[in-house]
């Protein structure tokens, strides 16, 4: 058989019947391998291009607002200035899948983010509980259209300097804008266009509803058993808001309600970071070298891609120069590859503490943990005794009660589970930011809303809060206060902003 | 099948509108950045974008996070030194060590730095920036003329016609035509109703009465929809806009005691004045004298590009500009600008006679006059008698020295800048 009429293209140029060859041929591979995937699409685009994607958190769509500008602005300067490459790829999680190529890609750059974008993420966003639960990858881009349409409507009639002040409120609450436990319900174009009507006339209602009744000097007894609105604390303060806050117009209650949307869509992808690109990077590093095993990629490619990948997948230690904490690129790399490698050579240490995985079939495995698990829960399940020793990972307690800084565990024999719950706890969503929710709504009185701001391990807010309280206030359109708890369930009051839209409103 | 798109040549700028939504909210923040800049006086070149910095706090997004304090329990890699229940000294500051929640999170206090672009930049320094005593409007030449809506007219092209008017006039016409019929017809219709009711619906007053009814049915019918005649057309007219005419004289010494880096200066100066002009006003003449020791009017090219030169005899320049204004710019129409840029290096006797001619037939004439004079050190002798000028006309007159590249911009300002009448 002659090798070089199957060799895919080399060189360094790309054309787009060699893009056709290599995605043709990666494809195979990844049908080989059973890795199901939407179909996708590769969108060549600019370096500027690129820069207008990044601004617009990569959605081909968007609406618009100052803050894009900003993204905008500081990701030109530094790309031109050559503190900063820009991403190889971007990829967005649609029915069909787009991943944007960037022209000044080589050709072994193009194939890499094949493999990596169209294959590994793509399968990715298909298969992972998340993303099918919280996200409907055929609905997204219709839905931008539409609240790009709506906000620019909006704009029109009621002005831009008010959409944008609403808009800069909710994007402060955008992430304490999503339901973490409740099933959202679908999007789609069609359904949001016809119930956006009904929605605003009937939530009107309700809010009003709320509302009738006239504030009255309660008798005594009767306020002891008055009851907290809402009735159990709601995490999701934007969902609360435009359900629940009294003076916002039809138009308003629909834009928090976008926003809020849009915040859900992209929430499953701060949880699976680490193993989103460790899967990617696993693909196309698995699908490269099979096509090189089969003699389709010369020497040079290989070169060239071992390169690039290398960089990736780098983890500098913690006191090199070049750290900036673990490199979830290179952390999930090695995850993947060690369950392949458990599941095919396990180790005596590996049935000890992997008895399922030890020996099974890796695909199956795998397969089973990209579709079940988040970041959190992939790390307490997965992170084997090996790859702690091979990360050299350690953990230290930074307490500002005491003086010193304590190594709590080691990659040894009593550290190795505490390790990894440390390590598990650092990418729960729910521990790294600030546990605030919907405490009470003075229904009878001034109105006012209470956040109640639950502390984990002591930690108190950060400087924003004032900020944030401003955003708040602006919504609710009423006093706002916040109050924390700690620990041991001692509540004590933070601070609040006093605030009445209506006076605002009325004064001439 | 795979679908590979194209994008290269889709619209560029995608975020053009973000961007100026980013830079008309901070416009007052970025103005303040412009003319800190220039105070600074550290702009010397226009033809490039200015980099420009707002403070970050002024921009920031705000999100709910965590502070200093409490317990942060945190996993590295790359352990080289560490066993279990080590106790280490906090690190400074910004060192390692430090919970990832905490301090990758914040975002830095330091100025939020970007570049404008030369047209946004001119556009923000030039914002608050005006001819003085731009007052006389004269409506003797006009050149401008705005568009209204006058009404309806029975003439004028397809494209321009009044569907609603036209309909309406055409209803009008069939109701007022067939009225006559209309009311023949319900007499008739009375009748025969009245002959048919008595028994007598077969007789021959009733055959008479039905063809007749008949003939003016089609006589009702036979009247046209839509005539030529209803057409209306919707009018515009033409009114006359006022515009205030303005004209501004660009004097520009080029002997050779203007040495290289003078002229630059100069040329740099008029540049200015030319983009403030041009951007700033629509309607605005612009006269280029260049002298030495013979003055000439020169074109816009001819005046930043070419290179003769001489003595200095000021006053040739200010002749030639007199004549100028008293052959194509009769005073009580136009609104006369100077701007003069020059060494200030006269040849002697010329300077007093500088000054006659501005007190005794210039500056009555116009509205306002800058000089400005391009040297480091000690003022020269046209200095000196043009301060005697400015005593006589402040509101008038006015002048500036410029000692290098940096200070044409506050200085322009400072020409230049809104008063507040």
């Amino acid at each position: 058989m002659n090798k070089k009429t199957h060799a895919l293209p080399a060189g360094s140029e790309w054309s787009f019947a060699s893009l056709e060859r290599y995605d043709r041929e990666i494809g195979r591979v990844a049908g080989e391998y059973g890795l199901d995937c939407y179909r996708h699409q590769l969108e060549i685009i600019t370096a500027e291009q690129m820069m207008d994607a990044y601004a617009s958190i990569g959605m081909p769509v968007y609406y618009h607002h100052w803050s894009f500008g900003k993204h905008f602005l500081s990701t030109e300067k530094s790309y031109k200035r050559g503190q900063m490459g820009l991403a190889y790829e971007i990829v967005i999680n649609s029915d069909p899948c787009i991943v944007y190529l960037m022209e000044e890609n080589t050709l072994p750059m193009q194939a890499l983010v094949i493999a990596h974008a169209a294959y590994g993420h793509n399968s990715f966003f298909k298969g992972n509980y998340l993303f099918r639960t919280w996200t409907s990858a055929e609905a997204i881009i219709d839905y931008l259209v539409f609240a790009r349409n709506v906000i620019a409507e909006c704009e029109e009639r009621y002005g831009e300097d008010e959409v944008e002040r609403l808009l800069d409120a909710c994007h402060a609450l955008m992430s304490v804008g999503v339901d973490r436990y409740k099933r959202p319900p679908k999007l789609s174009l069609v359904k949001e266009r016809e119930r956006r009507k009904e929605r605003e006339t009937y939530l009107q209602s309700q809010v009003n509803d709320l509302w009738r009744t006239l504030p009255q000097r309660q008798a005594k007894e009767a306020t002891e058993v008055e009851r907290r609105f809402p009735e159990e604390p709601e995490e999701n303060l934007l969902y609360f808001i435009e359900k629940n806050a009294p003076l916002l117009e039809p138009w308003q209650r629909e834009i928090v309600r976008i926003v809020r949307k849009i915040g859900q869509y992209f929430y499953p992808q701060r949880q699976t970071q680490l193993m989103n690109e460790g899967w990617a990077c696993f693909w196309h590093y698995t699908m490269l070298y099979h096509l090189y095993d089969q003699h389709l990629l010369g020497d040079g490619f290989m070169l060239e891609f071992l390169q690039h990948h290398t960089n990736v997948v780098f983890q500098p230690p913690f006191n090199s120069r070049q750290f900036g904490g673990i490199n979830p690129y290179a952390l999930g790399f090695a995850m993947w590859r060690d369950i392949q490698r458990m599941c095919r050579e396990p180790t005596a240490e590996d049935r000890e503490w992997f008895p399922e995985l030890a020996g099974s079939d890796w695909r199956a495995s795998m397969d089973f943990a990209m579709r079940n698990f988040k970041d959190e829960s992939f790390i307490a399940q997965y992170l084997s005794p090996k790859l702690m020793r091979e990360f050299r990972l350690f953990n230290i307690l930074d307490d500002a009660d005491e003086p010193r800084l304590r190594i709590e565990a080691i990659h040894d024999e009593q550290g190795y589970r505490a390790l990894r719950q440390a390590l598990a706890d650092q990418y729960n969503l729910g521990s790294r930011e600030p546990d605030i929710q919907v405490w009470n709504v003075d229904l009878r009185g001034e109105r006012s809303l209470t956040l109640r701001h639950f502390r984990y391990q002591g930690r108190p807010l950060g400087d924003t809060r004032d900020a944030m309280l401003k955003h708040v206030a602006t919504l609710w359109g009423f006093p706002v206060r916040l109050e924390e708890q700690d620990e041991r369930g001692e509540v004590t009051p933070i601070t609040e902003v006093k605030i009445d839209r209506r006076r605002e409103n009325h004064t001439p | 099948m795979l679908q590979i798109i194209d994008r290269r040549n889709d619209s560029k700028n995608k975020s053009a509108v973000n961007r100026n939504r980013f830079i008309r909210r901070f416009k007052g923040q970025i103005r303040k950045a412009v003319q800190e800049a220039i105070a600074r006086r550290n702009i010397a070149d226009i033809d490039n974008g200015e980099k420009v910095g707002i403070p970050a706090k002024d921009i920031s997004e705000p999100q709910f996070r965590h502070g200093r304090g409490g317990r942060w329990s945190v996993v590295q890699p790359g352990n080289d030194r560490f066993v279990t229940g080590d106790e280490i000294e906090r690190p400074e500051e910004g060192a390692g060590g430090r919970g990832s929640g905490a301090s990758l999170e914040g975002e830095g206090l330091d100025d939020f730095v970007f570049t404008l672009s030369r047209e946004e930049f001119l556009d923000i320094f030039f914002d608050d920036l005006a001819l003085p005593h731009l007052v006389k409007t004269q409506l003797a030449r006009i050149a401008e003329y705005k568009r209204v809506r006058a009404g309806y007219t029975s003439t004028g092209v397809p494209a321009n016609i009044n569907v609603v008017r036209s309909l309406r006039g055409a209803t009008g016409r069939r109701l007022a035509a067939g009225g006559p019929y209309q009311k023949a017809l319900r007499a008739l219709r009375a009748e025969l109703a009245e002959l048919e009711l008595c028994g007598d619906g077969d007789s021959e007053r009733a055959a008479e009465l039905r063809s007749e009814i008949a003939r003016l049915l089609r006589r009702i019918e036979a009247l046209p929809f839509i005539d030529t005649f209803d057409l209306r057309y919707n009018n515009r007219i033409r009114i006359p806009a006022p515009s205030t005419q303005a004209v501004m004289f660009c004097v520009m010494d080029v002997s050779g005691s203007m040495d290289d880096e003078k002229k630059q200066i100069a040329k740099r100066f008029f540049m200015l004045l030319y983009l403030f002009l041009t951007r700033t006003y629509e309607h605005i003449e612009i006269v280029f004298i260049r002298h030495h020791t013979q003055a000439m009017e020169v074109d816009e090219d001819d005046f930043f590009h070419s290179r003769e030169t001489g003595g200095t005899v000021v006053s040739s320049a200010l002749e030639l500009m007199l004549r100028v204004v008293r052959e194509r710019y009769a005073s009580n129409v136009w609104n006369i600008y100077c701007a003069q840029a020059s060494d200030g290096d006269n040849w002697d006797a010329d300077s007093p006679k500088c000054r006659d001619m501005l007190e005794a037939s210039i500056v009555p004439l116009i509205q306002y006059y800058a000089y400005i004079e391009i040297s480091g050190g000690e003022p020269q002798n046209l200095w000196r008698e043009y301060a005697k000028v400015k005593a006589n006309h402040p509101q008038r007159f006015a002048m500036q020295q410029i000692a290098g590249l940096p200070d044409i911009y506050p200085v322009f300002r400072e020409l230049f800048r809104k008063s507040l009448a």
